[in-house]
């Protein structure tokens, strides 16, 4: 299958090695990676502040370009929201609106290609630590993707998956938000930093790394040990 | 124009856009049916009631524990007297009013009564120990008492003094709440009571640190006989 | 003056950090939040529940003109008057109306929250009447002088303690840590008021069309005593409340007590059709019910929000919101709080005043996710921020997110700025988290992401 990827800006900035996991495991199993260098951005942030001309100038070109693929794969649960929920709203009644519908039908999040559609769950992988599952909103909440990271953290050798009782609660990120209301960000983040704390687990494991660099940054802040880890990298450790 | 018109002439002026159907997560659409499609269905996604009487006895027992209520069941009359007057130790007065089984029961007592029948003083109702009223109906599945203000004495008897005893029988007991409201529509559909009430429990608060205290305003205990 | 919005992100900062009262907020909804799932799961099918709920609240909504005019014809066939009010002025003149021609005194209130949204307390005071509420939590934060603090449990963020404080100064009673006897104490002052009061003022859960009746779901018992003994009874209500059906009830009374308290049903739950009529022994002389707009009609005329007119006021999104339980309730500084009054005070009170509260969302969607009645919340929260934009663009945030467009939009531009990004990193070190950072929103609790020595594109391009 050629598999067209989508690198959000911050993945592409901060996480690359999110990216390059991504690369390496969809090309073990046989697919061909095609990724439009041109895309940065969904243009989610626009479009959460209220600015939906402008996140539509940003948007148009991710569907114009995306429309023709065959799958789409992406590295985040929000964004994939972004495409798959939101495109269809924010084209409503436009000339991009089919595009925007086709495009939102072939995004998949990346655990939810592997689980659902390839019926991919184990990658071989040996990630030999405790780890927590933090469910980003977007995912959880406008992809149902619940049981799909857990399918594959299960088959991961020597990790031993500790739930926390906040999993499902939001971290506090929230796009702008995390800096437009800092206090009441970094209030929500502490409460599920200690709720993952809680379990002893040694990292938090998301399928979103906006939720997770919002997180590291206020472990890293407060000198807590705990760590953070996207999905994919812990599927490709050994 | 009146105020009424005003009001109802926006309204009809905004309804003139036709809404979008909400939730739009495409697996999450409103498929808006009518309510006469619904209607039949409520009773299947309630929570569960049995089949028989006996079940349903055995779940208003089991609600009633959960609620604090004092659930009886009686054989006859004179084994509802026999517990009522052991309960009376202690009463000066009694409230009521008439009706099959609390006039089989109050007269008993030999305590001076408040009737409500036509009408009362408020402090005299409330200086009562026990308010003794019928009912409508029995609901299995939630524990509840149905009254109106002409099963149950009016609106005050079931409610200001601190202890409510209802007497019921046991053909009185209904399986759920869809057939308590078509009880409602079938016995006062042409006229109905200017007061109806589902006692659920006596009444209770959890306003202070969500603490559950009983007795807030309204009974602290509520006993219900079934004969 | 302050702004709302000053004023919320002062009590919100404040409140962010105050780590005593979250946690008494977290206690508080913990019982509460085992209880509810419980309920749930006890339904045999909660979700064709909650679908039908928001189907008949659907239609309720968009017939509403018809469903109000035979619930007001009904009610007055049976002797009831209706009133019709547009705006909180309106409301308060009515209500003040009824009282005086009444030649009444003392009032009893059981809750009401519309009353609030009127500010009924403020104006009968300022009446010189005597007004007390009954319902005991907003009896507390009356004493308080405060706003509630939560709709469906006023006086959540008190501990017994201050509570007890409270009655020892305001009432003259014994100090006690026993939750019991402080309920008891509220119950013997309220007795009396019950009896002597002239007239009781209520609110109303539902509005039922099709028999003329409103519908008041309660605990306590205080409801039922103020509509049961003053002479005069007036319930004020907004005009969304309506239900088509009686029998509808027998789905939204176990869904409002199930998503609002965790209980399978509230204690009581009593319709109230007229005044005392010829046949009864009780009830009061006069039934007054007023319908309040307050600018509902205007949500009603946004069809993209309307079905946040379905809401049945139960607190199950406030429960769960995390902002909610972050900055507590009386930092909205509105008479609806958490996720609902986010959604609609911008519409009741006025987009440009209220927007913040739409902003101040992490948009995690538990409230949808929870909602009896399926209101679309948090996407709502979103058209609120874009309704706003587009009704008054504010310049700086224009400016930034042409920015981004360019940025976004431009390979080669974006590429410029990530190097020059990686240039500043090290300068930025010198200014991290003080208040010379210009990413200080961030790095004022947060450590900022570094950006990669390769990163993802540039790792592509290589490979390629
Ligand atoms: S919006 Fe929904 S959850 Fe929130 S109070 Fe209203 S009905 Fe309850």
């Amino acid at each position: 299958m050629k598999v067209t990827l989508f690198i959000p800006c911050f993945i592409d900035l901060c996480h690359p090695n999110v990216g390059m996991s991504i690369v390496q495991i969809l090309e073990q199993l046989g697919h061909t990676i095609d990724y439009p260098e041109e895309l940065t951005c969904c243009g989610q942030p626009a479009f959460n502040s209220g600015c939906w001309d402008e996140a539509r100038d940003v948007a148009v070109k991710v569907v114009e370009r995306l429309q023709d693929a065959e799958v789409i794969v992406i590295a985040s649960g929000s964004c994939g929201a972004m495409l798959k929920v939101f495109y269809p709203e924010l084209f409503q009644k436009t000339g991009c609106e089919q595009a925007a519908k086709s495009v939102a039908n072939k995004t998949f999040e990346f655990s939810d290609f592997l689980v659902t559609k390839l019926g991919v769950t184990d990658l071989g992988a040996r990630f030999p630590a405790r780890v927590t599952f933090h469910d980003g909103c977007h995912g959880l909440r406008e992809l149902d993707l619940k049981q799909q990271p857990r399918t594959l953290l299960s088959h991961v050798r020597d990790l031993e998956l500790l739930e926390m009782s906040e999993a499902e609660t939001c971290c506090g990120f929230g796009g702008t938000f995390s800096t437009k209301f800092p206090m009441i960000s970094s209030a929500m983040g502490d409460g599920k930093c200690a709720s993952a704390q809680e379990t002893g687990a040694e990292y938090i494991v998301s399928n979103d790394s906006s939720c997770l660099m919002h997180l590291q940054g206020l472990l890293d802040r407060q000198g807590k040990p705990l760590k953070t880890i996207h999905l994919a990298e812990v599927l490709t450790s050994s | 124009m009146s105020e009424r018109e005003n009001i109802l002439g926006r309204i009809r002026e905004a309804l003139t856009l036709s809404a979008d159907v909400p939730g739009h997560k495409q697996n999450n659409l409103l498929q808006v049916v009518s309510e006469e499609e619904a209607a039949p269905h409520i009773h299947e996604w309630l929570p569960a009631v049995g089949e028989t009487i006996e079940d349903g006895l055995a779940l208003f027992a089991k609600n009633s524990a959960e609620l604090k209520t004092d659930f009886r069941l009686v054989d006859s009359l004179e084994d509802l007297n026999a517990q009522i007057t052991e309960m009376a130790s202690g009463w000066k007065k009694i409230a009521t009013h008439s009706g099959e089984l609390t006039d089989a029961v109050g007269d008993k007592l030999g305590l001076p009564v408040c009737s409500t029948d036509e009408g009362y003083e408020a402090s005299d109702l409330e200086s009562c120990d026990v308010g003794i009223t019928q009912c409508d109906c029995l609901v299995a599945q939630t524990g509840s008492v149905l009254v109106t203000a002409r099963s149950a004495g009016g609106r005050a008897l079931s409610v200001l003094p601190p202890h409510h005893i209802v007497l019921a029988q046991r053909s009185q007991l209904l399986p759920d709440l869809p057939a308590a409201f078509a009880l409602l529509e079938e016995r006062y559909a042409s006229n109905y009571p200017s007061f109806i009430s589902l006692i659920t429990g006596p009444s209770r608060t959890g306003d202070i640190e969500r603490i559950l205290v009983l007795g807030a305003h309204g009974p602290k205990q509520l006993t219900v006989f079934c004969l | 003056m302050t702004t709302p919005v000053h004023q919320f992100h002062t009590d919100a900062n404040r409140a962010a950090q105050d780590l005593q009262q979250r946690a008494q907020i977290q206690s508080a909804l913990s019982s509460y939040e085992t209880a509810c799932e419980a309920r749930k799961s006890a339904f045999r099918d909660w979700e064709s529940a909650r679908q039908t709920a928001a189907e008949i609240k659907w239609d309720a909504v968009n017939h509403l003109d018809q469903h109000l005019r035979e619930f007001a014809d009904k009610l007055e066939s049976r002797g009831t008057q209706v009133h019709w009010a547009s705006n909180e002025q309106q409301a308060r003149d009515i209500i003040l109306e009824i009282i005086r021609s009444n030649n009444a005194h003392s009032i009893i209130k059981s809750k009401v929250m519309t009353g609030e949204e009127i500010h009924i307390n403020e104006a009968l005071e300022k009446a010189a009447f005597d007004v007390v509420e009954s319902d005991l939590g907003e009896f507390i934060v009356q004493l308080r002088r405060e706003a509630p603090y939560h709709f469906v449990f006023p006086a959540m963020h008190l501990k017994r303690g201050e509570i007890s404080e409270l009655f020892n100064r305001e009432l003259g009673t014994a100090l006690t840590e026993d939750p019991e006897e402080l309920t008891m104490i509220a119950r013997r002052v309220l007795r009396d008021k019950y009896i002597t009061a002239d007239v009781g003022i209520s609110g109303a859960n539902f509005a039922i069309a099709e028999t003329g009746m409103i519908s008041i779901t309660e605990n306590e018992g205080n409801a039922r005593l103020t509509c049961a003994l003053p002479k005069v009874h007036i319930a004020l209500l907004g005009i969304e409340k309506v239900l088509p059906r009686l029998r509808d009830l027998a789905l939204f009374l176990p869904m409002l007590a199930t998503a609002g308290a965790g209980q399978a049903l509230t204690c009581y739950n009593s319709l109230y059709g007229g005044p005392r009529q010829p046949d009864e022994c009780d009830g009061p002389e006069e039934f007054h019910v007023v319908l309040l707009d307050n600018n509902r009609t205007q949500l009603l005329a946004d069809k993209q929000q309307r079905d946040a007119l379905h809401c049945i006021r139960c607190g199950a999104c406030l429960n769960v919101c995390p902002i909610y339980r972050s900055i507590g309730g009386h930092t909205y500084g509105t008479t609806y709080q958490g996720p609902i009054g986010s959604v609609i005070t911008p519409h009741l009170r006025g987009l440009q005043d209220w927007k913040h509260l739409s902003s101040a969302s992490s948009l995690c969607g538990a409230c949808t996710q929870v909602c009896p009645v399926k209101i679309d919340l948090h996407h709502h929260l979103l058209h609120n921020r874009r309704n706003a934009v587009i009704d008054k663009p504010v310049w700086r945030e224009k400016l930034q997110f042409a920015i981004f467009r360019s940025v976004m939009n431009r390979p080669k531009l974006y590429r410029f700025c990530v190097r020059i990004g990686r240039l500043m990193q090290p300068l930025h070190r010198l200014v991290d988290g003080t208040r010379l950072d210009p990413a200080r929103g961030w790095t004022q609790t947060r450590k900022l992401p570094r950006i990669a020595p390769q990163t993802f594109k540039d790792f592509w391009r290589n490979r390629k």
